[in-house]
């Protein structure tokens, strides 16, 4: 069985090939992408050690994000539901609405640094490519976002607002017209103006460095909450259960890092995938129905692919979380049985939305619906000194049609 | 022994030419028409590249994107492809023949086992997209084992030493990128420029077979025809959509393309 090392970040666990585990992630590019990747990484390298560097940082995340995010008991879910204590971290606070912009203030600024003018990412539920939008405005950078023809009619709130910002909208229609493509077409584009132009992964996939610095990024979430939880219980509690959906893995990633090191039996990881419609065989959960190891957008990773490496179709309700594939690190993190993974399917999400909305202040987006889904399954099962926190990643302003068609109300 | 891929080099070399090699996808739009379409231009070809089609690929423009998308659509399976060319090289037994694709195809089937497949099937040489060195040194090693050509690629943006490194790992050929671009962009840089890098290549190594594509067209491959070889991928992959679009027969499109591609390099 593959293991964790401790004491070291979980981005830092790979070996010179940039392998977690030995067989997870790595770096399968075109030689082109070569060089502007290694100039990435020798950048990163520095400047995540840099002591201006990480102030700029936190200024950032402090006066423009917004930190901290508030922690926050649910008091009539965990009452309704009748056993653990059940609490969040609404990210879906911070600037923008979603835990999407802890990436994108740090690309901005590494852009800079870079010397570069142009910054382009990619987009599923639109939140990457809205908070992109917001940092290159902030930092006076030109922004181009790839999003998926399917995603931008379904999203549009998000669009709406990446337009507002000066930011332009590439729509990718080939493929199922959603993020894995709108991610593969701007690597393309990278391939072709790399000399001039900053690529942003919206997640913790990609080549080896995006998942890094992502995962470095969104990694804010979980600095806050162990402060809030000793705040809050005077320590880490016994019994605690985090639970966050993942797409590409990025906002679990943040939530989890500084409680990896934590014995499973105190602190227990759960990762939500999206299960797709209950009457359909089509999903985005790659590792909860066990799909095999396969190379996507440069990196190895479980994936949803048939016996000839074709990736295969997925459907979510969600944007954000419907990708054929999953971060290296979480599939690292499930071979060393570290963090527990499952899904919740599109109508449980909505259900999942329907109780929060209606019990709490709180109005989940479809993503973290999906989290929220898994705790009030097994909250009720559970003793009153556990403690569940989910991540609350984002708002559901972006996705008020859906869930109108669907539920016949929204928050 | 010598390959079938330096043997071709040597006789361009002989006619005082540069090696035309052209880049259609296997199964476009069918299995049947795609094999139809490498028997009729070969003649006029020097090295068939042969596409795999993938549908994430993350190195390919618009055109190459829509064959692969319609080879995948109509039904092309890895084994196919491995039968199309298998009878293509009955007609065609001294045309080398190279598989390009993405290491994902490579990967699902197994290493051994895909070159196994290449080996009855009597495939002369494979480009990995999304594998470069030094990554791909085990994988290139056992491709050599099989008397298999490993053709790497070099880009604009490669940096001398790797340059060193590359052409030293490298078999009979190396494949040099024209531009920052993926497939079926516009030659955005001069011809000039091009064959600066190009000249920089065969001065690591002289005897080295490199060849140039990317941006290759009708228009653009008289100003290159110092260069070893050169390919045209997109340009082909486009006309032979254009055919499918009005109704036409793109084996006969596709031919004629390649006897004119032909007729500017000689
Ligand atoms: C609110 C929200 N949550 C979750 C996700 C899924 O991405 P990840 O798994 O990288 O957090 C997205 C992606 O767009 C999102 O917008």
């Amino acid at each position: 069985m593959l293991k964790l090392k401790k004491g070291v970040l979980l981005i830092d666990q790979h070996d010179k090939n940039y392998m977690y585990g030995g067989k997870f992630g790595g770096n399968f590019i075109p030689e082109t992408l070569k060089k502007p990747i290694e100039d990435l990484t020798n950048l990163f390298g520095r400047l995540r050690y840099d002591k201006n560097f990480i102030k700029e940082r936190d200024y950032y995340f402090k006066n423009y994000v917004g930190a901290p995010t508030p922690f926050i008991k649910l008091e009539n879910l965990t009452k309704h539901l009748g056993g653990a204590q059940v609490y969040a971290k609404v990210v879906s606070k911070a600037n923008g609405g979603a835990h999407k912009i802890y990436n994108a203030v740090v690309h901005a600024l590494i852009c800079k640094r870079a010397g570069k003018k142009y910054i382009v990412g990619d987009t599923g539920a639109g939140y990457a490519g809205k908070m992109l939008s917001m940092a290159a405005k902030k930092f006076g950078l030109k922004c181009k976002i790839f999003m998926g023809a399917k995603d931008i009619k379904r999203q549009k709130p998000n669009c709406d607002a990446m337009r507002k910002n000066g930011a332009e909208i590439v729509p990718v229609y080939s493929g199922s017209q959603t993020l894995v493509d709108a991610v593969s077409e701007c690597m393309r584009y990278w391939v072709s103006n790399c000399d001039t132009t900053h690529m942003a992964v919206g997640s913790t996939v990609g080549p080896n460095i995006f998942i890094k610095i992502c995962a470095w990024s969104t990694a804010q979430i979980s600095r806050e909450l162990i402060v809030q939880l000793k705040e809050e219980f005077g320590g880490v509690p016994k019994k605690l259960k985090l639970i966050n959906c993942v797409g590409g893995g990025s906002s679990a990633a943040g939530f989890w890092n500084e409680f990896i090191d934590y014995n499973k039996s105190q602190v227990e990881l759960i990762g939500v995938e999206a299960g797709g419609p209950k009457n359909s065989k089509l999903h985005a959960a790659p590792l909860t129905f066990g799909s095999k190891i396969g190379i996507l957008h440069g990196a190895a990773q479980y994936v949803i692919q048939d016996k000839d490496g074709q990736i295969g179709e997925t459907s979510s309700i969600s944007a954000g979380l419907d990708y054929p594939g999953i971060s290296p690190l979480h599939c690292f993190l499930k071979d060393t049985k570290r963090a527990r993974y499952t899904s919740a399917s599109d109508e449980e999400a909505l259900q999942a939305y329907k109780l929060v909305s209606k019990l709490e202040d709180l109005s989940p987006s479809l993503e973290p619906s999906h989290a929220f889904a898994e705790a009030i399954k097994i909250a009720p099962k559970l003793s009153k000194d556990t403690i569940i926190c989910v991540n609350s990643c984002g708002d559901a302003k972006k996705d008020r049609a859906i869930i109108t068609k669907r539920l016949g109300f929204f928050r | 022994m010598i390959s079938k891929i330096n043997l071709a080099f040597s006789q361009c070399k002989k006619e005082n030419r540069p090696a035309l090699l052209t880049y259609t996808v296997a199964g476009d739009n069918t299995k049947k028409k795609s094999l139809e379409i490498l028997n009729a231009i070969a003649p006029y070809v020097d090295i068939l590249e042969i596409g795999i089609p993938h549908n994430t690929p993350v190195a390919d423009g618009g055109q190459i994107q829509t064959s692969a998308y319609r080879a995948i659509k109509n039904g092309i399976k890895v084994k196919d492809i491995f039968k199309i060319v298998k009878q293509f090289k009955k007609n065609n037994l001294n045309k080398p023949v190279i598989l390009m694709g993405y290491y994902n195809t490579i990967f699902q089937l197994g290493e051994r086992s895909f070159l196994k497949h290449c080996k009855r099937s009597d495939v002369d040489g494979l480009i990995v997209v999304d594998l470069p060195w030094p990554e791909n040194k085990n994988f290139a090693n056992k491709c050599k084992k099989q008397s298999i050509n490993f053709i790497q690629l070099l880009s604009p943006t490669t940096s001398d030493i790797r340059m060193k490194n590359i052409i030293k790992d490298s078999h009979d050929m190396v494949y040099y990128i024209s531009m920052l671009s993926t497939t079926g962009g516009r030659l955005k840089v001069s011809a000039k420029e091009i064959l600066k890098n190009y000249n920089k290549i065969k001065k690591i190594n002289p005897k080295q077979n490199v060849v140039i594509g990317f941006g290759i067209t009708e228009k653009t491959i008289s100003s290159l025809t110092k260069a070893d070889g050169l390919v045209v991928g997109s340009a082909l992959c486009k006309t032979i959509s254009g055919a499918l679009s009005r109704g036409t027969n793109p084996v006969r499109t596709a031919e004629n393309m390649v006897k004119k591609l032909r007729s500017k390099i000689i």
